[in-house]
């Protein structure tokens, strides 16, 4: 089967569906793979890339389009070069793979079945953890996150981290992040990094341990409410939390120095999280970037694809093309997100597509298929909330066996008992004994305790080589004849004698390699 | 040399021991706790060998001469050869001449004893003739059996006789109610006799019943009853000196027991009566997914990214003796500035400690060898963990409870950011759980011999 990479006419575009490192992943699959001259370009990959990782390359758009397999970034649009819509240079029955924004191209995905096109949205991938690999929302949310950080960074005034200098004290900037997500949690990496005070809100309680673990303060909201939705994304939240919610963001805004935020709800506008009033009590030369500035934005000031500054000298950043301003980056993680849903709907590696509707992930991508349009996929519950108030991961008690108190007194008394027997009917020369043994039972109790785990196998072996103390028993007992008395003594001697050399000198030589 | 020189020398003898055991606490005054040990014995022999008795005898000294040389001959021998990986083994034959020796020693006291004895004096006498025996005779058959098994001589599954419990419980009741009538006879060949071979047929099924994993718990208690056997032979001959050393190793094997059992959050009891493992049981199959197969070069590319990387070695490892391979991606990673270190769970191997001594073998300095305890909190910070051979000590089932073994510590390696797993195959641990760490997102299995991975890591790096 041909795949075909076309140029992404999209303007302003510099990811690629595929790298000269995927067109090597993609030919082991079975699959030819054919380039649109200078597809790559934009994200520093050139023809004779292509062509040494074994793709051809062909400068002629139209035939690139008519491959058997398209694989794309953007969703269809009109070809400028070509003067028609992209969906009508498409092979009839053929294949596409790309970004497809199904729930606003509802008219675009009939057309696509009306041309017996199968059609597989990169969006619709269930987010179950089998597909992570192919999960390209993510993928391109953590370039996101990063690339946010650095245009804050570029933007800001200051360093991100403290320092003491000969010229001064440096305080560390503060980073506020809202929404914990794919891109949250980059951004949060990011700015932890580069050496700023980072804090992260979020609606749903469960990402509080991801928070803390990457070094960020989480930030709550005093109230009792659950915001897992069931399919990964958090849920419209109750109007009492949102309030609370928005008394937080106030109070953080005149705070910290950058606020980025990610807070999307698919398929609806962004919730207006940063009102005018909270920038405009931000420091001058404070930075928020807005990552869901294509939703309309989290923030009233935000304007999608531009750089605002305010009144009073606060930058917004309201990018919607973060993941195209890192493109080498971006085109290699898409395409290896494309590489591996290729796997799975190859799995012979021969080069032909087998797709199993039985499968969910398989069953969720696919928007049309022979002739219909197979969008929305019936929904797949992944629990990604904890149930409420069962801390599952809470370390369970080892299990302590309770001895019954009628037990334990019972055996006090069998021993009091015991002594008193022996105390009553044994000899002195006996009780001299035995007071010996016990003392020496309570010595070893301690001594032992106190050796190291990591000694043990010595201990073992020197304890071997000490109880060999039994020859001394066994001497007294050899006489000169050589009787059943004297023969059984000597061979506890010769034996005895085994374990005294034997273990002195084996827990020497461990001991000698135990060495710092 | 007179008798108040000799006990004098014991006494010496008795206080070096403990001050032997005592330096074994830190590394660095373990070696000088070794020579104390050394000096202790040397003490004691020669005082034995001066004492009275001894030195009246004539051609029989020049057989004790012959014996001990034989015998040190053998013993620095066997340990000058053994592997490191074999030390379980020489431990277990070690403890099967205490055993023998205290079986010989109380025969020849029940046969050869001071005629003047009161007649209390004599009851209690035989009493320590018939323990001392029981004793010694159990250590030695179920040293051997351990032996045979950790050397894969027998099969090291757990032998299942049908009615088990009740047999072991039939063996001590004879022995008991031949213990009576042993006493009350005023001793008796036959009853000594038939005991000694109960109690060997005792020891020998004690230990068989008992499965190969459970063995750092069965050598160790095999240690504590050899401590046992010589304290037993010191109150049959009178001797305070064997008394205080038998009481030592005593508690010394009695203490690693229970370390032991703790960390497997089981009963000594239960371990002792066997048959964990054997019982069936369902591994719930719902927990399983896909595993993330990975490669040797994988492995070393996200090494070399690290900044973080723990070791968790189990028995695997030292089957596959791949410590020195360990050490080779340990010192390559370190030159680079990655902190590695090593955790190391208690029950891991088949010794108490034995990946302390195999990683120490392989030069791995042993202050980042930590144990359980210290690493546990510290994963979540960890970029890469590496499991090597080990299986039920990294399994997360343990803290889910109804699972066959909830409740056992285990190291929380799926806490750190990736996991890789070094295994031959998908065979379930000695436990028979199946483990879910292997279906989690962030574990990748590197299927193969350890220390074939190991090497191709090492070399890539």
């Amino acid at each position: 089967m041909l795949i075909g990479i076309p140029k992404e006419p999209l303007a302003g575009e510099t990811r690629v569906a595929a790298t000269p490192k995927t067109v090597e992943l993609l030919k082991k699959l079975g699959f030819d793979v054919c380039i649109e001259s200078t597809a790559g370009l934009a994200a520093n990959f050139d023809d004779a890339a292509y062509e040494a990782a074994g793709a051809s390359i062909n400068a002629n758009t139209k035939e690139v389009y008519q491959s058997d397999l398209v694989l794309k970034v953007n969703p269809l649009i009109d070809h400028p070069g070509q003067k028609c819509h992209e969906l009508e240079l498409l092979k009839e029955g053929g294949h596409l793979i790309s970004f497809m924004a199904p729930a606003q191209n509802e008219d675009q995905l009939k057309q696509l079945a009306e041309r017996n096109i199968t059609a597989l949205a990169m969006e619709s991938v269930p987010r179950i953890s089998r597909s992570q690999s192919m999960d390209a929302l993510s993928s391109m949310a953590n370039i996101g996150g990063y690339r946010a950080v650095i245009e804050a960074a570029h933007h800001f005034g200051r360093f991100f981290t403290g320092q003491i200098t000969a010229a001064g004290k440096v305080p560390p900037a503060k980073v506020l992040i809202i929404g914990a997500g794919v891109a949250g949690l980059a951004a949060l990496g990011a700015a932890g990094s580069l050496g700023a005070i980072v804090r992260a809100f979020d609606t749903r309680p469960e990402v509080k341990e991801q928070i803390n673990s990457m070094g960020a303060e989480f930030l709550e909201v005093e109230m009792e409410e659950e915001s897992g939705s069931g399919d990964g994304y958090a849920k419209v939240m109750s109007k009492a939390f949102i309030e609370a919610e928005m008394a937080l963001f106030a109070e953080q805004a005149k705070e910290v120095d950058i606020i980025i935020t990610t807070a999307m709800i698919p398929g609806k506008p962004s919730p207006k999280l940063i009102t005018s009033a909270m920038v405009a009590s931000m420091t001058p030369g404070s930075v928020i970037v807005d990552l869901a500035a294509g939703g309309g934005g989290n923030c009233d000031l935000t304007q999608p694809g531009k750089v605002v500054t305010t009144d009073n000298g606060v930058t917004v950043i309201g990018y919607t093309d973060m993941p195209a301003r890192l493109p080498s980056q971006a085109s290699q993680l898409y395409g290896n997100n494309l590489v591996n849903l290729l796997k799975l709907l190859c799995p012979e590696k021969d080069g032909q597509l087998a797709i199993d509707f039985e499968d969910p992930i398989m069953r969720g991508v696919t928007v049309t298929k022979d002739g219909a349009v197979t969008w929305p996929a019936p929904p797949i519950q992944v629990a990604a909330a904890p149930p409420k108030k069962v801390d599952d991961t809470a370390p369970i008690e080892p299990a302590k066996q309770e001895i019954s108190p009628l037990v334990k007194y019972g055996l006090s008394a069998a021993g009091a008992l015991l002594v008193g027997w022996i105390a009553v009917n044994a000899p002195a020369a006996f009780l001299g004994h035995f007071t010996v043994f016990v003392l020496a039972c309570i010595i070893g109790y301690y001594v032992v305790w106190n050796v190291k785990h990591a000694l043990h196998t010595p201990l073992m072996a020197i304890t071997n080589a000490v109880s060999g103390i039994i020859v001394v028993g066994a001497l007294l007992q050899v006489s000169d004849e050589l009787n059943l008395v004297s023969i059984l003594a000597l061979i506890s001697v010769l034996i005895a004698s085994i374990n005294i050399a034997g273990g002195f000198y084996v827990t020497k030589r461990m001991l000698k390699m135990f060495q710092k | 040399m007179q008798a108040g020189m000799v006990i004098t020398a014991y006494i010496i003898a008795a206080v070096l021991f403990i001050m032997s055991l005592g330096g074994l606490s830190q590394q660095e005054s373990a070696k000088r706790g070794i020579w104390l040990g050394i000096v202790g014995m040397g003490i004691a022999l020669v005082a034995t060998l001066l004492s009275p008795k001894v030195m009246g005898l004539t051609t029989g000294l020049s057989y004790i001469i012959i014996a001990m040389l034989i015998g040190a001959a053998i013993g620095i021998y066997m340990a000058k050869r053994v592997a490191m990986t074999e030390m379980p083994e020489l431990v277990a034959i070690l403890h099967s001449f205490v055993g023998l020796a205290a079986v010989f020693v109380g025969i020849n006291s029940y046969l050869d004893h001071a005629p003047d004895l009161t007649p209390v004096m004599q009851n209690i006498h035989l009493v320590e003739v018939f323990l001392g025996v029981f004793i010694g005779a159990v250590t030695f058959t179920g040293s051997l059996v351990a032996f045979g098994k950790l050397r894969g001589i027998m099969s090291s599954k757990a032998l299942n006789l049908p009615h088990r419990h009740k047999l072991n419980l039939l063996a001590l009741l004879v022995s008991a109610v031949m213990l009576v009538q042993f006493v009350n006879q005023g001793g008796n060949d036959t009853h000594l006799m038939v005991m000694t071979l109960i109690a060997l047929v005792f020891g020998w099924h004690l230990v068989a019943s008992i499965g190969g994993a459970d063995m750092p718990v069965v050598v160790s208690m095999l240690n504590s009853y050899s401590g046992w056997a010589a304290a037993a032979a010191g109150f049959l001959l009178g001797n305070d000196l064997l008394i205080v050393t038998g009481a030592l190793v005593g508690s010394s094997g009695a203490i690693l027991s229970y370390i032991m059992c703790r960390a497997m959050n089981r009963s000594f009891i239960s371990v002792i009566a066997g048959g964990f493992g054997n019982d069936p049981i369902v591994s719930d199959d719902e927990e399983q997914g896909e595993v993330q197969p990975t490669t040797a070069e994988e492995v070393a590319s996200m090494l070399s990214n690290a900044s973080s990387v723990v070791i968790t070695p189990g028995y695997g490892m030292a089957v596959a003796q791949a410590q020195y391979q360990v050490q080779d991606i340990t010192q390559k990673l370190r030159a680079k500035g990655v902190n590695v270190r090593f955790g190391i769970h208690p029950v891991a191997g088949r010794l108490p400690g034995h990946m302390n001594v195999l990683l120490a073998e392989a030069k791995v300095p042993y202050d980042i060898v930590l144990e359980m305890d210290e690493i546990n909190d510290d994963f979540a910070n960890t970029d890469v963990v590496l499991v090597i051979g080990a299986n039920d000590t990294v399994n997360p089932a343990a803290k889910k409870p109804g699972s066959p073994i909830a409740g056992m510590p285990v190291l929380e390696v799926w806490d750190a950011k990736n996991v890789v797993v070094f295994k031959r195959g998908m065979a379930s641990g000695y436990a028979g759980v199946q483990n879910p760490l292997f279906f989690l997102d962030n574990t990748k299995m590197l299927f193969g011999d350890a220390k074939a991975s190991c090497d191709q890591i090492a070399s890539s790096l």
